[in-house]
């Protein structure tokens, strides 16, 4: 079995005009970055994109903004990002705002082949408007069902032949749920390996989740907010 | 009145060893420095990270290690990496004792708002929702009144919700208060220089008085 996929633009075949796209990432940590730039090469437009942040204004999803490629955003936090704000108050840009974990579990769901989960996140807030309330042991939870993803596309820091993906620090995020809960599942990666060489005690996702890997190249990795201590 | 070192400075009070805390954005990121002497707890961050270090040293910043306020940091010894579904397991199960978060606005039956704005506003939920609404202790820190000098402290919230009736403390520039769970903000602590009138100025929900209220220790 070979994932192996020469390009960036060679592996998001078959993404069509109004697509449902899952991202990978925290703000600009642990992003596609290949597969962002391919796309935009690609102009497919209409797309709903799933992904926790949208980006800044000149980088990440936020670059596809620009382009008017996205009509949808399903995230948790959109705050660092004036275009998306302008495009979600004027109306130009359908958003779905959910609970980070809400969003996380509906993934996860997605990929244990779970349709719905119950989550206490969000009861009394606009975000339970239309759905199931049901009481557990005393407490209301909300019914939240999986999502349903045509292509999902990921980042990770290492990845084999057969799509096994080892991710790095913080960048992990909701990488490895993204890709779970994909019809069809892109990953990108810095370091790509024959099978075998990744000791299967520290993989972190199953390439039984992904359909196509590629060796990602000029990885910008760019910083949101730089802190720094002094000595 | 404090300012925000203040505030943070005497949430960290709050911070008892061998807890395991996640703070906010703001605020509640600087309560991390000055937990005291011989308190040992583990910080966790939502986007997958327990066991939050200080800033890294300027030329050590790594693109993949933030926080979830997208702030480089370190990590400690003993600091462990999960995915966001983890991350969101363990807060859902209960097992972070503490979380620290600002506010907008609070309700005396301590229900929360802090994420949007109606047409001015909307940075979205974050993990707010998750954390408010499974978390054991919740300690908001805010300015007691917002810019246009409106109280945050309110009988009832007038911007959407997060959450409702997670609220148990609440610590501004002028007060520590407790939110009862029968309703009402009770009147701990003033902060130095601040009188009790000052602070029922400032507090447009029910404010509970009993007894001489101390100056707080910080």
């Amino acid at each position: 079995m070979n994932k192996v996929i020469a390009s960036a633009d060679e592996a998001i075949r078959g993404i069509e005009d109004n697509a449902v796209l899952g991202l990978g990432g925290f703000g600009l940590c642990g992003i596609p970055e290949n597969s962002i730039d391919a796309l935009i090469r690609k102009g497919v437009k209409g797309l709903t994109c799933i992904s926790n942040n949208a980006g800044v204004d000149d980088f990440g999803i936020g670059l596809m903004l620009q382009t008017r490629q996205v009509r949808k955003m399903i995230s948790s936090y959109v705050g660092e990002n004036a275009e998306f704000e302008r495009q979600l108050l004027s109306g130009e840009l359908l958003v779905d705002l959910i609970p980070q974990g809400t969003l996380a579990t509906r993934l996860m769901a997605a990929g244990y082949g779970m349709p719905a989960i119950y989550t206490p996140a969000g009861v009394g807030t606009e975000v339970a408007e239309g759905k199931e309330v049901r009481n557990f042991n005393g407490k209301d939870y909300l019914l939240e069902h999986a999502f349903d993803i045509d292509y999902s596309i990921v980042k990770a820091w290492k990845g084999d032949t057969q799509g096994n993906l080892i991710f790095r620090m913080t960048s992990r995020n909701f990488n490895p749920l993204i890709a779970m809960a994909g019809k069809i599942t892109i990953a990108e990666v810095e370091e790509l390996v024959p099978a075998g060489e990744l000791d299967p005690d520290h993989i972190h996702l199953p390439g039984i989740y992904v359909s196509r890997i590629f060796k990602g190249s000029n990885y910008q990795k760019r910083i949101e907010q730089r802190t720094v201590r002094t000595a | 009145m404090l300012d925000k070192n203040g505030i943070a400075k005497r949430i960290a009070r709050e911070v008892k060893d061998g807890m395991y805390v996640n703070l906010g954005i703001g605020i509640p990121t600087l309560v991390a420095n000055f937990i005291l002497e011989g308190v040992n707890v583990v910080l966790q961050s939502e986007n997958g990270l327990l066991g939050i270090g200080p800033f890294p040293l300027a030329g050590d910043e790594d693109p993949d290690l933030i926080n979830a306020g997208k702030q480089t940091i370190t990590t400690v010894p003993g600091s462990a990496f999960f995915d966001s579904a983890l991350s969101f397991g363990m807060i859902r199960a209960g097992k972070v004792d503490l979380t620290i978060l600002g506010a907008m606005e609070v309700s005396e039956n301590g229900d929360i708002a802090n994420w949007k704005i109606p047409g001015k506003m909307v940075k979205g939920m974050g993990g707010a929702m998750d954390l408010v609404a499974s978390a054991r202790n919740i300690i908001v820190a805010m300015q007691h009144v917002n810019k246009a000098g409106e109280s945050k402290l309110l009988p009832t919230c007038s911007l959407p919700l997060t959450g409702l009736r997670c609220v148990k403390k609440i610590v501004t520039e002028l007060a520590v208060l407790d939110v009862l769970p029968e309703g009402g903000f009770r009147l701990l602590e003033r902060a130095p220089g601040i009188s009790v009138d000052e602070i029922r100025n400032a507090t447009a929900g029910k404010l509970i008085i009993e007894g001489e209220i101390p100056e707080m220790v910080l």
